[in-house]
């Protein structure tokens, strides 16, 4: 072995152990910051790792474009039919008087919320864009109560990381980081449009996360849980759309 | 084992690529199949595209592909609905779009210090290739890679509520789409003619340039 070789092998060894350990340190920051998502075992957690963080970083206390009236949509295009087993459609006629809206987990305060006590409370509307990851869009005025207000009324504890949400809809259930719980656009919304938010898009109560794609905004939402452990949910993944191959993180 | 023993002098073995244009043009082009078969596949869930911000199958398209679609709810005149592949799909396309746009952050890096691009690509550059081809492979990685990359942040809810401007400069989200799909066929055209020439002017001993990085001085063209 010629010097030339027995160099570039030691200076490549040590490039490696430099990377590999540099890899190691940034994975540990990373997972201590709360920017490695719960999806992250599989062949494509690098990638998926790398935009959560990315996008974390830069989008802490960003907002999401809103738009002037005259870009409403014509249509807010309903994405499938409603849920059509008879239980939902006996709720669902009686929304006003039996759909509750629970808010449990980490809270000091636990409480379970009529479509009356969420209408009573301060509402924020918002003309924003929802983009499916398919590739469809459309541009809606949103009207709800800030889900941060939900959060700060019902006292979230300190140890708090994530706010799971649960629907109707046993198989689509989702979270979102506190960046994005406490997010001044993240409504749980009932209007769309000036009007009541129709069945199709949702209502009576949708989560509404415009920083995020189509399906992380949970129709007919019933629950939300306050944790610090995404593991305790499910297959532990954050939600259900893992389980179906997509990622926890939809901001892109 | 002769030529190994009797190294050809310097000028019969030119060489022609250095180890890191060779590892960043395999990286990339792994990269940018992977970007284009998974591409492919979440276009199939939607193969609508529309200008401005908005659009969707209630909305007049610009033009739609005639092809058959992963969801039901795109008229498409086929009579059936291909499988969902749109999950691995998108997180493959995110995976390898971070790796491209490593790949090219450390290609341009080492090319600029190497002066790779004032040797070979510039039109004033002293190397093997054509005005024609330093044009084009100038045009792929300084604007139509980079351009790719913007139109698909564009698509991004988060990247648009921290740089708006980056979506609004193509005119909306729909239209950033849209545009990113025609860079796509232009860079699908630049493969097959970058493979045609390539074929031409001798498939195995280019291809071998581009592995081992040495070619021999009657192969060069």
């Amino acid at each position: 072995m010629s010097d030339i070789t027995r160099r570039r092998l030691v200076r490549g060894g040590l490039a490696a152990a430099a990377g590999a350990s540099g890899l190691a340190v940034a994975a540990r920051l990373a997972d201590r910051y709360g920017l490695i998502p719960p999806d992250h075992g599989n062949l494509y957690g690098a990638g998926d790792s790398l935009t959560y963080a990315a996008q974390r970083l830069l989008t802490r206390h960003s907002m999401a474009r809103e738009f002037p009236r005259s870009s409403i949509s014509k249509t807010p295009f309903v994405n499938g039919p409603p849920p059509n087993d008879e239980a939902f459609r006996k709720l669902q006629a009686h929304a006003q008087t039996d759909w509750r809206l629970a808010v449990d987990g980490l809270v000091a305060r636990p409480a379970s919320y009529s479509l009356a006590d969420i209408r009573s409370f301060p509402a924020r509307s918002q003309i924003t864009h929802l983009a499916c990851e398919e590739g469809w869009s459309y541009i809606a005025e949103w009207t709800g109560v800030p889900l941060a207000y939900l959060l700060s009324l019902t006292e979230m504890r300190p140890q708090a990381k994530y706010v799971v949400y649960f629907s109707v809809e046993k198989d689509w259930w989702d979270s979102i980081d506190l960046d994005d719980a406490l997010h001044p656009q993240t409504l749980v919304a009932y209007g769309l449009n000036g009007g009541d938010l129709p069945l199709g898009n949702g209502g009576p109560l949708r989560m509404r996360v415009p920083r995020q794609l189509g399906y992380k905004n949970v129709k007919y939402i019933t629950r939300l849980t306050v944790t610090d452990d995404l593991k305790r949910f499910g297959k532990g993944l954050g939600s259900t759309a893992p389980e179906f191959g997509y990622s926890w993180y939809a901001g892109i | 084992m002769l030529r190994k023993e009797m190294p050809e002098p310097a000028h019969r073995q030119a060489h022609r690529h250095t180890a890191v244009v060779r590892a960043t043009h395999w990286l990339a082009a792994l990269c940018f199949l992977a970007l284009l078969v998974s591409g492919l596949e979440i276009v199939l869930s939607h193969p609508r595209f529309y200008w401005g911000e908005a659009g969707n199958v209630t909305t007049p398209a610009l033009f739609s592909l005639p092809v058959p679609a992963s969801r039901a709810t795109v008229p498409t005149g086929y009579g059936f609905v291909l499988p969902d592949q749109n999950g691995w799909s998108r997180s493959l396309h995110f995976e390898a779009a971070w790796a491209v746009v490593f790949t090219g952050l450390f290609y341009v890096a080492a090319g600029l210090y190497t002066r790779h691009f004032r040797n070979n690509l510039l039109p004033a550059g002293a190397g093997a290739y054509n005005l024609a081809q330093r044009l084009t492979y100038l045009f792929v990685i300084f604007v139509a890679f980079p351009l790719a990359i913007w139109t698909g942040l564009a698509m991004s809810p988060a990247v648009a509520s921290v740089l708006p401007q980056a979506v609004s400069a193509w005119g909306g989200q729909e239209s950033a789409r849209t545009i990113h799909f025609f860079l796509t066929l232009f860079l699908v055209a630049f493969l097959a003619i970058h493979l045609i020439m390539i074929t031409r002017a001798g498939f195995g001993p280019l291809v071998r340039a581009m592995i081992t990085g040495r070619t021999q001085n009657k192969e060069r063209s």
